[in-house]
């Protein structure tokens, strides 16, 4: 590191201390005039070029970026102290307006939330005047923190995943966050942020970090025994046209390779993601929550009393009816809101530098893109009122992400899912997509611990409201609706059983499980890094296991539930071959199972 | 990579896991029962002692009593001795390979490629008994190895050499 004269671009810092050493180097502007050119190449002058929306539609061109020895300490975008605070104030806000509108008038609630707002705003300065980063060639560093300092380093050949965020906030200064993700690990964190440079950097710096990974990745490749077979790098030349039906016909195109989009009849599955129900629930316990707080006293407002009012004079029947109808316009238009916010210009691409980006938001945009070589598998998720309209998502299993990853690892929102099948298949690039295998069927004892599973708990819950109804608090007509649940849990029992299934296809461990959601995932074997063998009491004695394979990531571990032993123990071995030979012998004939029922079984399944 | 025929049954039908090859220390039995003694005290002393020293303890505070000591003096006679049967560790050339657990029972296999860290820790249980469990962390979210109930030295030599496995092999391990 050198001490350069740093010159402050606009809006910058002073100029500096003369070389000062250590962690709290040179104070180099974000647009930093550096000593050389390589300097002026990461970070140029942005303010003027910046009339782009954040993520620009095609990442600048490489080449500018190839020397990664930009090696200085860099500030965030100033705009950043202005930006964050307002952000954090808004959500402040929104309770102040509900406090005002329940709590009436006490004028306190100003002063508090000034005194906030003058804190908020002091913060937001000492946090960008304490935060510098820095790109070295072999790491990224971030200093942080004031009271307590906080260093932060991620090795750059450990970053599979880049995510840019620009919160609404952040778009208005034309900012963004960029988040850097490595994975799971032992001895760095998992992840880093930069809140928040300008979108021009942004995309330089989501191209050089990536770039760089991938050529640690490759390195990493030709050294570890371990590594599979790298997944297809020279394919990349060869993708399909980006338009509205990107299709493997092979003919190549300069720009991006789109591979999904938003379609507008996708909007149908909206309101069947409950999306809209959890919103309004978050809002309303929030609010509530803050209310109680504040000490607001919610009942003292004659709004909430005249609502009351006006409610409880209806008739029952209107009431219901009332009721019904403001529960179903909550539930669709709070989902359409939210699908709209959330996946508005949905987009998955291809890029050319082997990522792929996933582009999407309304008021919070959003582009994550992710190192192709580290995707291990997909995940197609149907929900079961998804599943009824033959609706599903997709999510990338990808190591990169931690565990609280929130819906970072998104590939396909809610959508027809045979759109959900064909984005498996081209980001796999394996055709038909390992989604669509065809699956095994489990033995038969696995339906009877389905079963057991959901009716025995239900019969409990039932004698319980048998007992309430005989003792008294309960009436009779509740004991019978009760029973309804019987045939529920039966039903949710056998469909459980119908969707479990395990395939090993071409390179891909395929399983399935789940009724209210079912998941089946798709993995890379060559992204198995373990196994882990389970069985309870009743499962050695039904002759089933639960054989799950552990892996760095998405969720880390994938179970294949309640397969026979030795079924399960053949495909995990043929999955990683030579792993579990080892620990493998072929004992005595399991007495209970008789895989001559499991073939008929099969021989209906579809394929 | 072949596939497996979903009509060929999936293999050998009675393709089976071996239990590994080394038991854990014996006086692991000791330690297990002093746990377990432990957590079912902390469970029905401060029952016993309501009933004790109150005499307005609600009706079924005695049946309640009664069912954690029943259940509590079953879990110490039986799990020990069980887990003991089951507890088993082996360390091949290119893997690490555990079988843990009594009423659940789990067999895990970590290649010596995927390994992060290796480390040995001791309870205060453990350090009076002379015990230690080796913890074998892998990439995988779905939580790390354990080796319970060792001799504080081969323990030890058990870190030592999977440390040192570990770092013959290049690469993230993930």
């Amino acid at each position: 590191m050198t001490g350069p004269e740093g010159t402050a671009p606009g809006g910058g810092p002073t100029p500096d201390q003369p070389s000062p050493q250590g962690p709290t180097g040179p104070h180099l502007g974000p647009a930093g005039v550096g000593p050389s050119q390589q300097e002026d190449a990461i970070s140029p002058p942005k303010d003027e070029d910046v009339d782009q929306s954040p993520f620009g539609p095609d990442a600048p061109p490489p080449p500018e970026l190839s020397d990664p020895d930009v090696d200085e300490w860099r500030r965030l975008d100033p705009r950043i102290i202005a930006a964050r605070p307002l952000g954090e104030a808004a959500g402040l806000l929104w309770l102040l307006v509900v406090a005002l509108f329940v709590g009436g008038d006490n004028g306190w609630q100003l002063r508090i939330a000034g005194v906030v707002i003058v804190i908020l705003g002091v913060n937001g300065l000492i946090r960008w005047l304490t935060t510098r980063y820095r790109i070295t060639e072999d790491q990224v560093l971030l200093h942080t923190g004031w009271v307590f300092r906080k260093h932060l380093s991620v090795p750059r050949d450990r970053i599979r995943t880049v995510d840019l965020t620009s919160p609404l906030l952040h778009r208005v200064f034309r900012l963004v966050v960029v988040t850097v993700g490595t994975g799971h690990s032992a001895t760095s964190p998992d992840e880093l942020s930069l809140n928040a440079v300008t979108a021009a950097e942004a995309e330089q710096l989501r191209v050089l970090l990536l770039q760089r990974a991938r050529a640690g990745g490759e390195a990493a490749a030709t050294k570890g025994a371990a590594e599979g077979a790298p997944p297809d790098g020279d394919e990349v030349g060869e993708t399909s046209p980006a338009g509205a039906t990107p299709r493997e016909d092979g003919e190549p195109v300069p720009p991006p390779d789109q591979l999904s989009r938003l379609r507008r009849s996708w909007l149908r599955f909206a309101p069947l993601t409950l999306a809209g129900l959890a919103a309004f629930g978050v809002l309303f316990g929030t609010s509530y929550q803050a209310l109680e707080g504040l000490n607001v006293e919610i009942t003292d407002s004659s709004v909430l009393a005249g609502i009351q009012e006006w409610v409880t004079a209806l008739p029952a029947p209107v009431l219901v009816a009332v009721a019904a109808l403001s529960f179903l316009v909550v539930m669709v238009g709070g989902a359409l809101v939210v699908y709209v916010v959330r996946y508005w210009k949905y987009e998955l691409s291809r890029e050319h530098d082997g990522t792929l980006r996933v582009r999407r938001g309304l008021l919070t945009t959003r582009s994550v893109s992710i190192e192709e070589k580290r995707l291990r598998g997909v995940e197609v998720v149907e929900p079961l009122l998804l599943r009824s309209a033959k609706g599903g998502s997709a999510d990338a299993i990808v190591t990169g992400f931690g565990a609280l990853s929130g819906d970072r690892d998104l590939l396909l929102p809610p959508a027809p899912v045979t759109e959900a099948h064909r984005v498996a298949e081209l980001v796999t690039r394996t055709r038909p997509a390992p989604t669509l295998t065809g699956l095994a069927r489990h033995p038969s004892a696995a339906r009877r611990r389905r079963l057991v599973r959901t009716v025995v708990p239900t019969l409990g819950l039932l004698g319980g409201l048998a007992w309430a109804v005989v003792e008294g608090p309960v009436p009779v007509w509740a004991g019978y609706l009760g029973l309804v649940a019987l045939p529920l849990a039966v039903l949710l029992g056998v469909d459980r059983y119908r969707n479990l299934g395990n395939q090993l296809a071409d390179r891909y461990l395929v399983g399935r499980r789940g009724s209210l959601v079912r998941r089946t995932f798709a993995l890379r074997t060559d992204g198995i890094i373990g196994w882990k063998v389970r069985r309870s009491l009743f499962q050695r004695r039904a002759g089933l296991a639960t054989v799950v394979a552990t892996t760095a990531a998405g969720a880390g571990h994938y179970e294949i539930q309640d397969v026979d032993v030795a079924r399960g123990l053949a495909v995990a071995e043929a999955a990683v071959p030579g792993l579990l030979t080892p620990f493998l012998t072929e004992g005595p004939r399991p007495p209970v199972e008789h895989h001559a029922d499991d073939l008929s079984e099969r021989d209906g399944r579809r394929n | 990579m072949t596939s497996i025929d979903p009509s060929s049954g999936g293999g050998p039908a009675d393709l089976r896991l071996r239990a590994p090859e080394h038991r854990v220390a014996p006086r692991a039995i000791l330690w297990w029962s002093l746990q377990a003694l432990i957590g079912w005290l902390v469970v029905t002393l401060p029952q016993a002692g309501l009933l004790l020293f109150t005499d307005d303890a609600p009706i079924g505070a005695m049946w309640a009593l009664w069912a954690c000591v029943t259940v509590g003096v079953l879990h110490v006679a039986i799990m020990p001795s069980w887990r003991y049967r089951v507890h088993r560790w082996e360390v091949a050339a290119d893997a690490v390979y555990t079988q843990t657990g009594w009423l659940t029972q789990e067999w895990r296999v970590a290649p010596a490629s995927r390994i992060q860290t290796v480390d040995a820790k001791r309870g205060p249980l453990q350090q009076l008994l002379g015990l230690s469990t080796v913890t074998v962390t892998t990439a995988s979210a779905a939580g790390p190895l354990h080796i319970e109930g060792l001799e504080h030295q081969l323990a030890a030599t058990l870190v030592e050499e999977l440390t040192a496995t570990t770092q013959a092999v290049p690469g993230d391990a993930t």
